[in-house]
């Protein structure tokens, strides 16, 4: 199967360090794929280039056949590469409607219009109550996004991607700073995501990895280690040793 | 969609009772405005309806740079350049015989959004302290450029034979009747761009304001929002500088002087950032309290100092902040 998106010698360096050094991977079309690795192996870098919020220095990324490696933030979001972010990243003073509803707006019609208002539009409110429904936040749509509890942000993050109608979604850490129920929760949400979405999910949380992955990559200074399904990753001697060695030790 | 979720949309779409509440106040603010020339001439003081028209017309200039500063969150220093373009939209159209107001304003207003369009492309390239920077240098460019313009007046400045005709008709000879143009101007921009900040549009660049990131990472690139408001609020100023350039019956550089973008600056700050209301009410403030502390004191700018001190410390969001706060609501 042609994977839906696939990743080809990316580079990145800052002066003399290579933060992302030669990384291939491929994500098949409904896969879940994990990318873990202790601090500083340059995660949230390769999140950045597959965003396109940051240039990579070399390779190639291709979404579903598409050269997409010189494309920006919003051209890939339009061609349904999405992301969530690892810091949670809202409009505070907007509603949690508005904030979904305006993830509707980005794909539907012209934003170029100046004179009705947008507040009540049914059909942008509609779709943006399906994404909070799926998340679990329906009964707080009303609420200011400020004032949620850091667990229900994370909701709200998995809303809003969900709601821009990416096929493919970059997931930055979904679980960070939750409690255990609160985590429980989103790793049933992210369970429930795995039937419509192909995921990129980086993660810090190895029971929910583990749980989760249909497959995953291991990145150790810039570098995939070993990449395949849990169970054959679990066992390579050489992540052991760069990485779950130390928790198990 | 399940049936429990259509509740809060409900709730949410329940607003237009608030709305109709909004437009009876706006209402009620026009016919009160429209009587000041009336008191003005019933307590035997017609040059309040000079000063009530100045108010009237800043009031339009603050509410275009609300559009940017408050809800586009552009800090721009350049803005008195466009108030002055379209002044000089009158006087050097009127130099050559053409006097028509129509004609002036559509004049002002294409130059003006030519100017925040070339001008604003560049300036959005940069942030923060930078940008506040590139948009006082373009308006001092526009400034200089005006002083160098010996044909118009240059530093001087340059009279006007004459107010505008309408269609040939002397319509805005007189003071009141000036007056209830610019009110008639400011209404229909102040609803325009209640409009335009509720919309589609509006609501896309109130959210790259709280966070362009995020915008971008859903798909709102900020350039083309940030400079379509931005060629739209120089296109307003512009029209508020042919009423200016009408009242004074006077053109000059000054009009566009950085110290004039400062005063705006002022006006938004004071009267709040990004609510439309308070742009009015801190270019009422400032302009009334100006006059009012002139009659004092030829030191007045030194309480006007401290009034913006005392109000940016103790009531962030600015007039308009502080009446929400009294009437018990949350400040917009």
């Amino acid at each position: 199967m042609t994977p839906l998106l696939s990743v080809r010698h990316l580079r990145k360096s800052y002066g003399a360090l290579a933060v992302t050094d030669d990384v291939s991977l491929d994500v098949a079309p409904g896969e879940l794929h994990a990318v873990i690795g202790p601090n500083g192996a340059g995660k949230t870098t390769l999140i950045h280039q597959l965003s396109g919020a940051a240039r990579s220095d070399g390779g190639e990324i291709r979404l579903a056949g598409e050269d997409i490696t010189r494309l920006g933030m919003v051209a890939r979001v339009r061609r349904g590469l999405a992301r969530s972010f690892q810091i949670t990243s809202l409009l505070d003073g907007f509603s949690v409607l508005d904030n979904v509803a305006l993830a509707v707006q980005a794909r539907s019609g012209s934003s170029f219009r100046f004179l009705r208002p947008v507040a009540g539009d049914r059909r942008l409110n509609g779709e943006a109550m399906a994404a909070l429904d799926r998340v679990g936040l329906a009964d707080r749509a009303g609420r200011r996004a400020g004032s949620l509890s850091h667990g229900e942000k994370r909701q709200l993050e998995l809303a809003v991607a969900l709601a821009t109608g990416a096929r493919l979604l970059l997931l930055d850490e979904p679980l960070a700073g939750t409690g255990p129920e609160e985590s429980a929760l989103l790793v049933g949400l992210l369970r429930d995501l795995k039937a419509t979405h192909t995921l990129v999910l980086i993660e810090h949380d190895m029971a929910a990895v583990f749980a989760l992955a249909d497959r995953m990559s291991v990145l150790v200074y810039g570098r995939v280690i070993a990449s395949g399904p849990p169970d054959t990753v679990r066992a390579d001697p050489a992540v052991r040793a760069a990485y779950l060695g130390e928790e198990a030790a | 969609m399940s049936a429990g979720a259509s509740l809060p949309v409900a709730r949410i779409e329940a607003a237009p009772p608030r709305r109709l509440g909004a437009l009876a106040g706006l209402l009620l603010a026009l016919v009160a405005l429209a009587l000041v020339p009336v008191l003005a001439s019933a307590i035997g003081a017609p040059f309040l309806v000079v000063t009530a028209t100045r108010i009237l017309i800043f009031a339009i200039a603050a509410l275009s740079l609300d559009l940017v500063l408050g809800y586009g969150a552009m800090v721009s220093f350049g803005h008195a350049a466009y108030v002055g373009l379209g002044a000089y939209a009158v006087a050097i159209l009127s130099a050559h015989g053409i006097h028509d107001l129509l004609v002036q304003s559509a004049a002002a207003v294409a130059a003006c959004a030519l100017f925040a369009l070339v001008t604003g492309a560049i300036s959005l390239r940069t942030r923060g302290v930078y940008f506040i920077m590139i948009t006082l240098a373009f308006g001092q460019m526009a400034f200089f450029f005006m002083v160098s313009l010996s044909a118009y007046g240059g530093d001087d400045g340059v009279s006007l034979d004459h107010r505008s005709r309408v269609l040939g008709a002397r319509l805005i000879d007189g003071d009141v009747a000036l007056f209830y143009l610019a009110l008639g101007v400011l209404a229909v921009v102040f609803v325009a761009l209640r409009l335009l900040v509720a919309s589609r549009f509006g609501r896309v660049l109130r959210g790259i304001r709280e966070n362009a990131v995020r915008m971008e990472a859903i798909g709102f690139p900020a350039f083309p929002y940030q400079l379509t408001a931005y060629a739209v609020a120089g296109a307003i100023a512009g029209l508020a500088g042919v009423l200016l350039a009408n009242q004074a019956e006077f053109v000059s550089p000054a009009y566009m002087s950085w110290q004039r973008s400062g005063e705006l600056i002022v006006m938004v700050v004071l009267g709040g950032m990004g609510t439309l209301v308070g742009a009015v009410a801190g270019a009422a403030a400032l302009i009334a309290v100006e006059e009012g502390l002139a009659h004092f004191s030829e030191h007045w700018r030194l309480g006007l100092g401290l009034m913006l001190v005392l109000l940016v410390l103790l009531a962030r969001g600015g007039i308009a902040g502080l009446t929400a706060r009294l009437r018990g609501g949350r400040a917009p």
